[in-house]
């Protein structure tokens, strides 16, 4: 199967907490919190459309877009 | 459909504080009933009162926000007339355990088809951080300075002991399990229960020093384990998560309705 590709980050920055809870899980360390406490993409390059980020935020508010809809399997064993 | 269209998007951003493991489970639970495909209008949540209870002013479904403890009684009447909808009811360990002890259990050995899942964060959040029956011994909270000494219920020994033909436990770090588990629930006919094992960073983490939402779901991860494995036999402390009984026996509607048919004929 074809590896997903990253088309895009979409963070709602007024649901954002700044719990840091993706920017802690990512496994490819692609995202961080900017000044103003709200997640951002730094290394967006590094992404692998994994979307642990979307399933473990509390407040909805990050969400991969990707070439393929449907997700790969989160890399971490420990999630399963 | 995605899960944005099965939220009531503008009540957001929602009133949960930051890291707190209740909009972990929205989303984990938005995504089993993406998968399971079911339409908005075939499902019915009912909660009582607490701060997990405040997840079905969220959810675009049929929603009741009911009084404290009393969510399964609700619950159980629309279903009783209802029997074609799919209930959905998430309770706090307060909500179902301690005012609602007697209808969980009593709804449990009924069987009636619905899904309860105990959202437990070992704690009161919402009235300011007392303890519950599901705080545990040793613990700290605001009703108990020096150290809890009250010991906890297990849900899953306590529903499994009630009769519940379904019968799991997860916590908010394993998103998937977590999804997964509660699509089961949702899809099995019967009463139920799915214990969630979630974070109050502001009141439970603080008061026992357990850290960040981060920290505390590192601690999830660390101290649970799937039901039998290894390390279970090596550290009997872990906790087990998974679905630990899943039976089918008769349902209540569907005997009651065989009651009515019967009374008819009569
Ligand atoms: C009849 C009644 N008794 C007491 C209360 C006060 N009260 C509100 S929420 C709550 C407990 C909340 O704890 P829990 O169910 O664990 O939910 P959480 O806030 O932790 O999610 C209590 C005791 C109430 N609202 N109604
Ligand atoms: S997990 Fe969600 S709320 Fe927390 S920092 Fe990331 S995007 Fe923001
Ligand atoms: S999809 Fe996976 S790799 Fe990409 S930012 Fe989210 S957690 Fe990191
Ligand atoms: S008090 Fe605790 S349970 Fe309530 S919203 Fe805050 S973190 Fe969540
Ligand atoms: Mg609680």
């Amino acid at each position: 199967m074809d590896e997903p590709k990253l088309k895009e980050h979409v963070i709602n920055r007024d649901w954002c907490k700044g719990c840091g809870i993706c920017v802690h899980f990512c496994p490819k360390k692609v995202l961080e919190l900017d000044d103003g406490d709200k997640a951002f993409a730094k290394r967006p390059e590094d992404c692998i459309c994994c979307k642990l980020c979307e399933f473990m935020c509390p407040d909805l508010a990050i969400e991969i877009i990707s070439s393929r809809g449907t997700a790969r399997r989160a890399p971490t064993k420990g999630l399963l | 459909m995605a899960i944005k269209d099965y939220i009531r998007e503008r009540f957001f951003p929602h009133i949960w504080c930051p890291g707190c493991g209740h909009g972990m489970v929205l989303n984990g639970l938005l995504r089993a009933i993406e998968k399971i495909g079911l339409d908005k209008n075939e499902i019915v949540m009912v909660s009582g009162i607490g701060c997990s209870a405040r997840i079905s002013g969220y959810v675009d479904f049929h929603t009741m926000h009911t009084i404290h403890g009393r969510a399964l009684a609700f619950a159980t009447g629309i279903k009783m007339s209802r029997p074609e909808l799919k209930l959905i009811v998430p309770m706090g360990d307060g909500d179902a355990l301690a005012i609602g002890g007697n209808h969980f259990i009593h709804a449990a050995r009924r069987n009636m088809d619905m899904t309860a899942i105990v959202i437990n964060n070992r704690v009161y959040g919402m009235t300011g951080g007392q303890f519950s029956p599901l705080s545990g011994y040793g613990t700290m909270s605001t009703t108990s300075p020096y150290s809890n000494i009250d010991h906890a219920f297990d849900v899953v020994e306590l529903s499994v002991a009630a009769g519940a033909s379904f019968v799991g436990r997860t916590t908010t770090y394993h998103a998937q399990q977590m999804a997964d588990i509660l699509g089961q629930a949702i899809i099995h006919k019967g009463f139920s229960v799915v214990e969630i094992m979630s974070q109050c960073p502001t009141y439970f983490g603080r008061k026992n020093r357990l850290g960040s939402a981060i920290d505390m779901l590192e601690h999830f991860k660390e101290n649970t384990t799937p039901i039998g494995s290894k390390a279970k036999q090596k550290n009997p402390d872990l906790i087990e998560r998974g679905i630990f009984v899943q039976k089918k026996i008769p349902e209540y509607c569907d005997e009651y309705k065989k009651i009515i048919e019967r009374a008819v004929k009569d």
